[in-house]
């Protein structure tokens, strides 16, 4: 509040800022991916180094790709964020439906093994629902406890078809490691999604019950709105997707293990906290997350290109993390 | 003495279940003796440790989700330094070490007013980092008598030396700090930062001392972590979630100002002996860690309706 009455022209930049989380998030992708062209001149400009076109369509097209199934759990972040909850399962959600899709498609064909694949991620998504809707235990413990059953089913399941052998379906390879035009197919199913939550999130009744039940519970509660339906809804959407983006995670690695997607869990909580979603509710964006995902892809290039021993890659990936957050907090000068 | 049973309701309870367990355990295996007291308290000490840290954290209102990577770091400096500066330097460095890396976690979190949750997850790939830098794969080495000290029993046979020495490390520790002005400040900057931050508490300080404190636990499990296997491992173990559940567990409110370091302490103790009693029942492992889940969550459910279904609307 002080800040406003020293510096009019800094607090409307931060309001302007916090309005359009989007800009400052795109100008600092754009930093690091001129970083990134400097260290390394002609892999993003290939026109320095003799070859066609202005800008490198292999290596976007490797960095869309790799930051799609990232973007999407983040997406689960996002809207579980928004009612100050988070969704730890979602990374084991996604891990579950790639190795069952890929394990009950030679028993039972492959429209089948999906439809299972989404049904597991579902029943994960219902009870966490239940569990942080209706017991109202904390979402934290809730989803990291699911996502510890979840494994171990898992591991149980694991056994019962470790002879089937896997088959990966066609169409989960073409949406995985297929290109059309340069760019990775993925997108043929990222898009409509991204739109898709985004309207949910700015048009949509849902969306607007989200956001009532972030800002002040309480007060949403008053006004009418059932919030454990609310929440039960979100989880099973949550789980949907994260089984989503497992699916499509298995078309891009092409082994299915039982920790395929598990390493995605914590820059999916990163990216969704640089795009500025708030973890106490209320306030989020899924635009801003695909930019974070975009942003974590890229330093990890960077760190990858700076050929660091592994541990010092690790820790700068949290120490960057810590400073977009903190440098985003002191901009828009809000948690 | 009806007022304290009230007071510690949720901490006798978790003792009751605990002696339950521990019966039940005797009479499916009725070799169950000193020797497996033992192996029990051994495998429950860096739980313990790791449990304790996060407790304090959690009455003072955070949450640190760093500290299976603290232990880490904690353990390979331990296993990196003691062959040459000896056991106790040693372990007077790792101490050290411990306060100072929970203190940092702590002032970032003041200064950068960043919530606790993201910066300690950040602050998890840094230590992890850190822990990889100091030793890429396992080795190195303890001292012989940090080894022995979590081994066979103490005082009398038939009392484990590792409790003893998870009871006396955290009551050396959180005893005179629960009783001091400190205490005071933690306890109320959990229940309410601002109404503490208008009576004159030092907000930031004491959330710095919070975490502090958190990582010199972090620092007795890196040790025990050490201690119990003999080398130094950089890979963090799955401390983190294990302790978020014991803490809950053992009553302590997620959100601050309420519980101990007692009930989330014993809470580890039952959460390792029902997966005593498992393997004793001869389920397959697997499966174990789907019950272990099953009970974790039901528990936490369960307290969730008993307790709050009125203060939490």
């Amino acid at each position: 509040m002080t800040d406003a009455a020293i510096d009019p022209a800094n607090a409307r930049l931060g309001r302007f800022l916090r309005d359009n989380p989007v800009i400052p998030l795109i100008a600092f992708l754009v930093l690091l991916i001129a970083v990134l062209e400097i260290m390394k001149p002609g892999m993003i400009t290939p026109f320095r180094v003799g070859r066609d076109g202005l800008i490198s369509t292999f290596w976007v097209g490797n960095l869309v790709k790799f930051a799609i199934p990232l973007a999407m759990l983040a997406a689960c972040q996002v809207l579980t964020m928004l009612t100050a909850g988070i969704d730890l399962s979602a990374s084991v959600v996604a891990t579950v439906a790639a190795f069952v899709c890929a394990t009950a498609s030679p028993l039972v064909g492959v429209g089948p093994a999906v439809l299972i694949a989404l049904g597991a991620g579902a029943l994960v998504g219902l009870v966490n629902g239940i569990g942080a809707g209706i017991v109202r235990v904390h979402p934290l413990i809730m989803t990291l406890g699911t996502g510890l059953i979840a494994t171990g089913c898992l591991q149980v399941y694991q056994r019962f078809v470790i002879s089937t052998g896997t088959e990966i379906p066609e169409f989960l390879l073409w949406l995985g490691t297929g290109r059309s035009f340069g760019m990775p197919n993925g997108l043929f199913m990222f898009v409509p999604f991204a739109f898709g939550i985004l309207w949910l999130m700015r048009f949509s009744g849902f969306g607007r019950l989200l956001f009532a039940l972030g800002s002040n519970e309480n007060a949403a509660r008053l006004s009418g709105v059932r919030s454990w339906q609310v929440i039960v809804a979100l989880y099973v959407l949550s789980s949907l997707i994260a089984a989503l983006a497992g699916l499509l995670y298995l078309g891009m690695i092409r082994t299915p293990s039982l920790s395929l997607a598990n390493p995605l869990l914590l820059p999916s909580v990163a990216a969704a906290v640089i795009g500025g979603t708030s973890i106490f509710g209320g306030r989020g964006s899924f635009g801003g997350a695909i930019v974070g995902a975009l942003i974590l892809r890229v330093i990890e290039t960077l760190l990858t290109l700076l050929q660091m021993p592994q541990g010092a890659r690790i820790a700068i990936f949290g120490l960057i993390i810590l400073a977009v957050t903190a440098v985003y907090v002191r901009i828009t000068g809000q948690r | 003495m009806t007022g304290f049973i009230q007071r510690n309701a949720w901490t006798l309870g978790l003792l009751v279940l605990f002696l339950i367990l521990l019966g039940t355990t005797k009479s499916m295996q009725p070799d169950f003796g000193v020797s497996g007291l033992e192996s029990l308290a051994r495998a429950a000490l860096p739980f313990a440790f790791a449990t304790a840290g996060m407790a304090v954290v959690v009455i003072v209102g955070g949450i640190d989700l760093s500290v299976a990577s603290m232990m880490a770091v904690c353990s390979v400096t331990a296993a990196v330094l003691m062959p040459s500066v000896g056991g106790v330097a040693g372990v007077l460095v790792v101490l050290a070490l411990g306060a100072a890396m929970g203190a940092i976690n702590g002032g970032l979190i003041v200064v950068t007013k960043v919530p606790d949750i993201v910066v300690t997850l950040a602050m998890l790939f840094v230590w992890e980092g850190f822990a990889l830098l100091i030793l890429s794969t396992p080795g190195g080495r303890v001292a012989d008598w940090l080894q022995a000290s979590t081994q066979g029993s103490a005082i009398f046979s038939g009392l484990p030396k590792a409790l003893v020495v998870i009871a006396f490390i955290s009551a050396a520790i959180w005893i005179p700090i629960q009783r001091s002005k400190l205490g005071l400040s933690i306890y109320a900057t959990g229940s309410d930062e601002s109404a503490a931050f208008r009576s004159g508490v030092p907000v930031g300080r004491t959330r710095v001392a919070a975490y502090s404190i958190c990582g010199l636990f972090c620092a007795f499990g890196g040790l025990s972590l050490a201690s119990l296997t003999g080398i130094g491992e950089p890979v963090p173990g799955p401390y983190l979630m294990a302790s978020v559940a014991a803490v809950v567990l053992g009553g302590v409110v997620l959100g601050g100002g309420r519980g101990g370091l007692l009930g989330p302490i014993i809470a580890v103790f039952v959460l390792r002996i029902i997966r005593t009693i498992l393997t004793f029942a001869g389920v397959d492992p697997n499966v174990t860690t789907i019950i272990e889940g099953t009970v974790m969550v039901g528990v936490v459910m369960l307290a969730t309706i008993v307790t709050y279904q009125g203060a939490r609307t």
